[in-house]
């Protein structure tokens, strides 16, 4: 197998560098949280009781046939692989953790996951590359709709779907996109964004969720509050601040390229530079080169490389992935050679 | 070994972190430790979200008061209302019920809001659904009639009652 298959091979459909306004929309997701009525909740399960969930989960999915979903028992599952998946952003990393009873189902080109025994019984994840909520959220409902003809779901006509942890209560729906701010973040306007944002119910998180800082000027925006909104009310209000915020990292890149010409484009040559010939890369160093160097591509400063590698190398260079490109697992040392090595030659490919 | 910040002082802080699943170990003294943020300055963490929520559900409650009434419990899981300040958890849907009192006040400082105005299930939520659908329709009628369309007024009366006796409950 060559690189490239091996490449392609590990590349979700999300990470593709397609979609709507791609240039700084990473990916959009949906995510629903969802209780079967008469079990109690995974935090004070018993393990015969989780049990019972995902028999019944599994049940559930196999007997729908519209989505071909594939189950992937965790437990089975060696530590690298789902350190893979939380990189791919397809389970969380709570759920990869050692525990009883926990699952996923995903699809064939990995766009949707349903995490079984989270902290909630059911997590249903629609993720796709681009801003595209409305398609995501169709999505997801849509499974909900399927999942909802065989499972008595817990719902009270007041408080909505119930959740094991009230912030979830009500649509039990997290809906959030990942975005690209280089320009924003340069000209230090980072901070005027995450406060305009938390005052409309939103809030603004690094690259691998909560407590995880932002690396390489990745941002995810979710909504904050899942009660007393419709769903379409809260992706609406997303819908419009991602593109609020896309005009403004738009005008940011005019700024740096009428008044920081030089000094942007000596910034992202450099990193550039650094990614083709640097003998080791961190996985921190690597985020913020290769954010420089997107930015490159997209303000057309680079013009020989695909822009779709570079969203992808910005998955394809964490840990668990350099690992599993070089099947075994490998000292910090020599990831960051490994990573540097997959970069230069991803660039020429 | 010596603090890795300040170099002066004996590390006595062993810390592995592991971000985005890569590991790192870090060695700092006490006052380096605290300093940078890496040592909470009374056990637990106070800025985790469960601490938090744990001030909100019972602002006489902080973690320096340890004198707390066990209270009631889910009959369903057995979950404490006292167990569920401290973790942030219901254990099952009935603990909503159980705990129904006191949740109106959380709920609205969590989200502003304490009614769910969203999505409604197929088979469970037949019953709210028509409650919906029948708000709607006095909605029209209003309309209707403030626009002095009677003959509409009329029609949307007559579903009106026609969904009003077939609602006999879940």
């Amino acid at each position: 197998m060559s690189l490239k298959d091996i490449i392609n091979n590990n590349v979700t459909h999300w990470i593709s560098g397609e979609g709507p306004d791609n240039e700084i929309v990473l990916s959009s997701r949906i995510r629903l949280a969802r209780n079967i009525e008469d079990e109690p909740y995974p935090n004070q399960a018993s393990k015969e009781e989780k049990q019972s969930v995902s028999k019944r989960v599994i049940e559930a999915i196999s007997s729908q046939k519209q989505l071909k979903l594939h189950y992937i028992n965790l437990a089975d599952m060696p530590e690298l692989e789902r350190d893979l998946l939380v990189e791919k952003h397809l389970i969380s990393p709570v759920h990869a953790r050692e525990g009883y009873e926990k699952g996923v189902f995903l699809d064939d080109n990995e766009r949707i996951s349903v995490m079984i025994n989270e902290e909630d019984h059911i997590r249903i994840q629609v993720l796709t590359p681009g801003l595209q909520l409305d398609e995501t959220w169709e999505l997801a409902s849509e499974l909900d709709d399927l999942l909802e003809r065989k499972l008595d779901f817990a719902f009270s006509e007041k408080w909505g779907y119930l959740s094991s942890c009230p912030t979830n209560v009500g649509t039990g729906l997290r809906a959030s996109v990942m975005v690209h701010l280089p320009a924003l973040s340069l000209t230090n306007n980072i901070g005027k964004m995450l406060t305009a944002v938390s005052k409309l119910g939103l809030t603004v998180r690094g690259i691998y969720g909560e407590g995880s800082e932002s690396n390489g000027s990745i941002y995810q925006i979710s909504n904050q509050v899942t009660l007393g909104h419709s769903e379409r009310d809260i992706i609406d209000n997303l819908n419009s601040v991602s593109k609020q915020i896309i005009g403004q990292e738009k005008q940011a890149r005019q700024y740096l390229l009428q008044e920081k010409e030089s000094e942007v484009i000596d910034r992202i040559r450099r990193s550039f530079g650094i990614l083709n010939f640097a003998y080791k890369i961190s996985s921190d160093e690597a985020m913020k080169l290769i954010s420089n160097v997107k930015l490159g591509i997209d303000m057309g400063i680079i013009d020989n490389v695909d822009k779709k590698v570079l969203s992808e190398l910005m998955v394809l260079t964490r840990p668990a992935h350099i690992q599993k490109i070089n099947g075994k697992e490998l000292s910090i040392s020599e990831r960051d050679i490994k990573r540097s090595e997959l970069i230069q030659t991803r660039l020429k490919m | 070994m010596l603090c890795q910040r300040c170099n002066n002082k004996e590390a006595t802080v062993h810390l592995t972190k592991i971000v985005n699943g890569e590991k790192n170990e870090v060695f700092l003294c006490e006052e380096c430790a605290r300093e940078t943020g890496q040592l909470p300055f009374a056990g637990n963490d106070p800025f985790s979200f469960q601490n938090l929520l744990s001030g909100i559900l019972n602002p006489e409650i902080n973690s320096y008061n340890t004198g707390i009434k066990q209270g009631d419990k889910c009959g369903t899981c057995g979950l404490s209302y006292y167990d569920f300040t401290q973790n942030g958890l219901f254990g099952c849907a009935d603990c909503y019920e159980t705990f129904n009192d006191r949740l109106n006040p959380l709920l609205k400082r969590i989200h502003g809001e304490t009614v769910h105005n969203g999505k409604v299930p197929q088979r469970k939520g037949g019953h709210l659904r028509k409650k919906r659908q029948i708000k709607e329709l006095r909605d029209e009628m209003k309309d209707a009639v403030k626009n002095e369309n009677f003959e509409k007024a009329a029609e949307i009366r007559d579903k009106i009652k026609e969904l009003e006796d077939n609602d006999g409950g879940e």
